[in-house]
């Protein structure tokens, strides 16, 4: 248990807003992350699903303390980081980088490309000849040497996207934040860019906490997936696990949801589609907050909030009333409970 | 390894064959601005002028055109002796406008720039402290704002004008060290608003935020990121700190609370009030000429202004 | 049947600084009474603006050149007016940003009359009591009382809904949709492609539909268009574009995408082309790991091989011999 690189304990994540109602300014509180705890893997890819208003980024954030968390824990390598001190903090920031996902708005206009890469290194006060570990990263990311010269302006969204890895990369961290890395490039283009990620993993032993909303992307470079739902952790397993056993119904919509390209499949695919709209994340529903639009959903859920619990070695669902059943078999009547 | 792709390796990437710099294409967009770009060979003339007044000046600032023991020479039309005419003591305007403009641009970029320096250094702290900080901040400039100019002019002036720890810093209150003084004390509050705004917008830019995550401390943060990034902006406020400065010198010269740097020296501000009179009499050339530089400077260093907005324009500025 | 759609040799550019962007470079498609047709490409193959230029909807200082019908009447360099009067009423399109089509200080019911009454003789009670009747069709819920709310009352998916109302306030004969679902979460793409599917079923509607997502096409096109650097590459029935296609871009498309073995993705190499100054022939050959000499001359026709056409010259002795 204590091998995992990081753990997340109860982790909650809530902003004050102020909403006008009549003429009174009323405070409210957007409860984007509500009790979220997860592990990832020394060497693994935790995929973490979810639409808008899950509080998937806010996540990512607050792991490397770049949003302060209201309350919870986050613990990586052993070492507490909530309670950390800035120093402590900063020597930590070297092991764990972020890569974002707008290729275009995470690079400095201003900065050549060497310098943007060279910043960490800086930054940190690294001895080494920066110029030549500038030359090292380019090229490990599959640019080349002669690019540092020149301005994120004159790359295309892969290669800048390649620029940021390489940036993030710089300190020889262990631990990478993908937010939706691939998320703003072409499809043409996504797929080179999650062959590197992919490789660099293997290469350096790289742990990542992938951030996304398409699914066939998380499958494809996952070990394990998390699905968020409204600020909670609805489901956890292994990627093909999920997949063949989607137990909670949210779960089940969302992959039932996501096109496949196969024409023939998908004509013949038994959909769910969800009534409704994603509540607001500052008035959730009471108990399980997918209750509202649930086809299973029965008194019980209104009342109780669901907590996640093993139901087979590895997977974890937080429902009333989770299927087990494979999702080949579904849709004929017998369900598994 | 990553898939050898050639194009990605291509040195020769990007859709233009020279690599561009941000602020080089900045550059090529000021030029395509033809006032702003003729401004500034104005402007670049006008300095040239001055700096070159031991050649271009015809007389002294205090020199009569020539003693009057051989004819009258108060208030002279223009004439080939003095080409703007010459004012009632006989000094010839065209020497006095130059020197007079000398003094206005002094006031003018030194204000400017220590506007600048205050605001630029207030707005980007309170921008990305943000909370209590910028709350505290903003109220500060608020009241700075607030403050009547005027009276804090004449309090200064007749309250702590003669002792003499004070003059120590700010300069004697006739002089002009402590026009700059004072139009640098009242001028950075325009400054501070905008880079805030400025720094408030950046802040949320991604690439702000992978500063962080790399571990950079605020101060790096506002030299390295926010403010080579608010450049444009700050030039703008440059600009529109120097006509201000000129203009408010020139009108509280009118009033007769301007500069008083003796011996003769003067201001455009001074010429034009001290032509009040004269002018009455009909003698035209003593408004005309100095007012007419005002105007030429003012123009310039506004149209130039409007030239670096638009081409720091964040609408196409830096590619996608 | 007549076609309700018909495009010919549709030519755009655009005069930018750094100079002449040839976007669009001879689009022909016909668009039957009823079907669904998914028009497929990345960034720069000119999907999007060939259809806001057939609409009049781009800027001046875009040029278009060519002819494109809507159910007869030509939309192509006719007067400004003309296009108006058939936008709206025979051919509508609905946008990837609903926020964007809505105005947001006047109610939905009332953005909704507006259309109705631009285009036909209705008083204001029947053409609001109608735009109610949109209202359920698109599927929200409390029609009547969701008319009298403003835009920033809705969601995304329920914005989607109400411009997709908008667009058929006037039953119109063609619908093109870019990129409708581009923005929205998964589930409520889910829920937008049924209201399309309901509405094209009720109303006998073409749809054009544009995206850069395949899953999407296979799910709902009849007939797919592949576009690469302002020209159709491939077209067919989507079942044989899906199975069989024979353009190297369309396959580089389908190869790059994850699949359910964890096999490794095969990217297609290089990145779109410069339109200011697109390579000769085919525009895909600097990317194309099957291109000859000839290819620097190839024409852009579309030519039957199997079951689709492609515009590939040597989409016959690939399919046949070895690749």
């Amino acid at each position: 248990m204590s091998d995992a690189l990081l753990r997340v304990e109860h982790l909650v994540k809530e902003f004050k807003v102020k909403a006008v109602t009549g003429i009174r300014a009323v405070d409210q509180v957007v409860h984007a992350v509500s009790d979220v705890s997860f592990e990832v893997g020394r060497g693994q890819t935790l995929g973490l699903v979810g639409e808008s208003g899950s509080g998937k980024s806010t996540i990512g954030r607050c792991v490397l303390r770049l949003i302060e968390p209201t309350s919870g824990s986050v613990i990586y390598d052993n070492a507490e980081l909530t309670t950390m001190g800035r120093e402590d903090l900063r020597q930590l920031r070297r092991k764990m980088q972020i890569v974002f996902q707008d290729p275009y708005a995470s690079l400095d206009p201003r900065l050549t490309v060497g310098s943007a890469i060279a910043e960490p290194l800086e930054i940190h006060k690294v001895k080494s000849d920066h110029a030549e570990r500038v030359a090292e990263l380019l090229t490990l990311v599959g640019l080349s040497a002669d690019h540092a010269s020149r301005f994120p302006h004159e790359f295309s969204g892969g290669q800048r996207q390649r620029i940021g890895i390489a940036r993030a990369l710089a300190l020889q961290p262990n631990f990478l934040v993908l937010d939706e890395p691939v998320s703003a490039l072409d499809v043409s283009i996504q797929a080179g860019v999650i062959n590197l990620l992919q490789d660099l993993q293997k290469e350096m032993g790289l742990s990542y906490l992938f951030i996304a909303h398409d699914l066939s992307v998380v499958r494809h470079i996952s070990d394990r997936i998390a699905v968020m739902y409204l600020g909670k952790i609805v489901e956890v397993a292994d990627s093909e696990h999920l997949h063949e056993v989607p137990a909670h119904p949210y779960t089940e919509a969302l992959l039932s949801a996501v096109p496949s390209p196969d024409p023939v499949v998908e004509r013949q695919r038994h959909r769910i589609v969800l009534q409704g709209d994603v509540p607001s994340p500052i008035n959730p529903p009471s108990g399980c907050r997918f209750r509202t639009r649930c086809p299973r959903a029965e008194a019980l859920c209104a009342e109780q909030e669901p907590m996640l619990s093993e139901i087979a070695p590895g997977h974890q669902v937080a429902c009333h009333f989770p299927d087990s059943t494979p999702v080949s078999l579904r849709g004929t009547g017998n369900v598994r409970r | 390894m990553p898939d050898v792709d050639p194009s990605l390796t291509d040195a020769s990437v990007g859709l233009s064959s020279e690599s561009l710099s941000p602020g080089r294409l900045a550059y090529r967009r000021f030029l395509t601005h033809r006032a702003a770009v003729l401004s500034v060979f104005v402007l670049a003339l006008l300095i040239l002028w001055v700096v070159l007044s031991p050649v271009t000046a015809r007389y002294g600032v205090n020199e009569q055109v020539f003693d009057i023991s051989k004819g009258p020479n108060q208030n002279l039309p223009p004439s080939r002796i003095a080409w703007f005419g010459t004012d009632i003591i006989g000094r010839d305007v065209y020497s006095r406008v130059l020197y007079g403009v000398r003094v206005s641009l002094i006031i003018g970029v030194f204000s400017a720039v220590f506007s600048l320096a205050i605001g630029a250094a207030v707005g980007a702290i309170a921008g990305l402290k943000g909370g209590k900080f910028d709350d505290i901040i903003m109220r500060v400039t608020d009241i700075f704002l607030a403050f009547p100019f005027l009276v804090a002019l004449l309090v200064i002036r007749n309250m702590f004008g003669s002792i003499s720890w004070i003059t120590f810093f700010t300069g004697e209150v006739s002089s002009v060290r402590f026009m700059v003084f004072l139009f640098a004390i009242f001028g950075w509050m325009g400054v501070a608003r905008v880079l805030r705004a400025q720094v408030l917008s950046l802040k949320e830019r991604e690439f702000i935020e992978a500063a962080r995550a790399l571990g950079a401390s605020d101060t790096r943060i506002i030299l390295r990121h926010l403010l080579p990034n608010s450049i444009g902006p700050m030039l703008v406020s440059l600009s529109l700190g120097v006509v201000g400065a000129i203009v408010s010198e020139a009108t509280l010269s009118l009033f007769g609370y301007g500069p008083d740097p003796g011996s003769g020296a003067t201001s455009l501000g001074l010429l034009v009030a001290g032509s009040k009179s004269a002018v009455r009499a009909g003698y035209w050339w003593l408004a005309l000429y100095p007012f007419a530089a005002l105007l030429l400077i003012t123009l310039c260093v506004s149209f130039i202004g409007d030239g670096l907005r638009d081409a720091f324009d964040p609408k196409h500025g830096g590619g996608r | 049947m007549e076609p309700v759609l018909s495009i010919r040799d549709l030519r755009v550019s655009f005069k930018t600084p750094a100079g002449i962007v040839q976007a669009v470079r001879g689009v022909n498609l016909d668009v039957a009474p009823g079907e669904v047709v998914g028009v497929v490409g990345e960034s720069g193959s000119g999907k999007s603006v060939s259809f806001l230029s057939i609409m009049g909807l781009l800027p001046p200082s875009a040029t278009v050149t060519g002819s494109a019908t809507v159910v007869g009447t030509q939309m192509v360099g006719v007067s400004a007016q003309q296009v108006r009067s058939q936008r709206g009423k025979k051919i509508a399109m609905i946008f990837q940003d609903p926020l964007s089509a809505l105005n947001p200080v006047h109610r939905i019911g009332a953005q909704i009359v507006e259309m109705i009454q631009a285009h036909q003789d209705m008083s204001k009670a029947d053409a609001h009591a109608r735009a109610v009747e949109l209202l359920d069709i698109v599927g929200l819920p409390q029609p009547d009382v969701r008319a009298n709310q403003y835009p920033h009352e809705f969601s995304g998916g329920m914005r989607q809904r109400v411009m997709i109302a908008m667009a058929i306030a006037n039953d119109p004969d063609v619908l093109i949709a870019d990129e409708p679902t581009t923005a929205l979460d998964v589930t409520v793409q889910a829920q937008i492609l049924e209201v399309i599917e309901n509405v094209r079923q009720r109303l006998n509607t073409a749809v054009v539909f544009i995206t850069h997502d395949l899953g999407v096409v296979a799910r709902v096109a009849d007939r797919v268009e592949v576009m690469y650097a302002g020209n159709t590459v491939e077209r067919g029935l989507v079942n044989d574009m899906f199975a069989t296609p024979h353009h190297p871009y369309t396959q580089g498309l389908l190869a790059s995408l994850p699949s359910h073995n964890k096999e490794r993705l095969k990217p297609i190499l290089g990145s779109p082309p410069n339109m200011i100054s697109p390579p000769s022939g085919c525009a895909f050959r600097p990317r194309c790991a099957h291109a000859t000499d000839a290819c620097a001359s190839a024409p852009s026709d579309l030519v039957q091989v199997g079951s689709t056409q492609t515009a590939c010259i040597r989409a016959v002795e690939l399919a046949g011999g070895a690749k």
